[in-house]
């Protein structure tokens, strides 16, 4: 069952622990709003080190505009970039 | 389960050649030089060990390769090319890739394909910035660029910048979305259909669709451009 729902803003957790993420360091921290929920798929922080994954997550593609990004974006405000976050790294952004 | 998620094991190494080179002719086996690596070790290690207990024959290796390696843009552009000819098609592409391209015939593997469409208000473009992750079995084995470190991290940064470079210049007031391949999922974009291509079949559509229109970096040629190749 996924917590959001497309169209929901979300913000990303700004934690930095070791191993191995599929959470790009750029977007940690970062509002966005979910574009559409993906699926359910196993945990890249399980399976670098041979886990199986479980429990499997709510994946999401998150919508960010550039500017909340790059404070300094050279482009159009209207410039996103989607990345690809799992639940376990979101939390609503109110 | 085998996938795509950065298992980059392409052999890209240049491999010797061997014309002439002046006065100093002797070229070396590229194998003679560079040293393997772990990796690599490993890898035949396991593949020997798979064979010698009969989990896997080396035919069923070969074939593997032959067939990654039979992937290709043709794939993605026949898919690009029935969406313009086909708009029943081109809604079940845009709602599920991967079952879009598996009626064509296309085997996706474990593929979940997220078609992405270019508009007049939008053009996307893909990337994976963590590193390298690729629809290859639409477009088979990326381009060396889209692996390098530069391209991951400025097409993030400075899309329109890295768009230039690559002689995409869009006009004003278009969106630029960057899709960044971070996890499960794998991009295909599809790019507008050219001006002046009207009245053309699915194979000479197919004719316009290049490699990079399908990654975004550029656009699809118009029916000048590909008569004159």
């Amino acid at each position: 069952m996924a917590r959001f729902a497309p169209g929901e803003a979300v913000h990303v957790q700004d934690r930095h622990p070791a191993g191995h993420l599929r959470t790009p360091a750029y977007c940690r921290g970062k509002r966005g709003v979910v574009e559409r929920i993906c699926g359910s798929f196993g945990q890249p922080e399980s399976y670098g080190f041979g886990g199986d994954g479980k429990p499997f997550q709510p994946l999401y593609r998150v919508r960010f505009e550039q500017a909340r990004i790059w404070p300094d974006y050279d482009g159009p405000a209207t410039d996103t970039v989607e990345i690809e976050i799992f639940e376990h790294w979101l939390d609503p952004a109110g | 389960m085998a996938d795509e998620r950065e298992h980059e094991h392409d052999h890209d190494h240049e491999h010797g050649h061997d014309h002439e080179h002046g006065p100093r002719a002797f070229q070396p086996d590229l194998e003679d030089t560079v040293p393997h690596s772990d990796y690599q070790y490993l890898e035949a290690a396991v593949r020997e060990l798979l064979i010698e207990k009969g989990l896997l024959t080396a035919d069923e290796v070969r074939a593997a390769i032959e067939a990654m390696d039979a992937r290709g843009p043709h794939l993605g552009a026949k898919v690009v090319a029935r969406a313009w000819a086909d708009p029943a098609y081109r809604q079940r592409l845009l709602a599920d890739g991967s079952a879009a391209c598996r009626e064509l015939g296309v085997d996706m593997g474990p593929t979940h394909l997220v078609v992405v469409e270019n508009t007049p208000a939008v053009h996307n473009m893909l990337v994976c910035t963590l590193c390298s992750c690729y629809p290859r079995f639409l477009l088979g084995i990326p381009p060396l660029w889209y692996k390098s470190r530069e391209y991951r991290s400025r097409t993030v940064r400075e899309p329109r910048a890295v768009l230039a470079e690559f002689g995409t210049v869009l006009p004003e007031g278009v969106e630029v979305r960057v899709h960044d391949s971070t996890a499960d999922m794998r991009y295909l974009v599809l790019p507008m259909r050219p001006p002046g291509s009207e009245g053309l079949d699915e194979a000479a559509l197919a004719d316009l669709v290049t490699r990079d229109s399908m990654i975004g970096v550029s656009l699809p040629q118009s029916p000048k451009q590909a008569a004159a190749e």
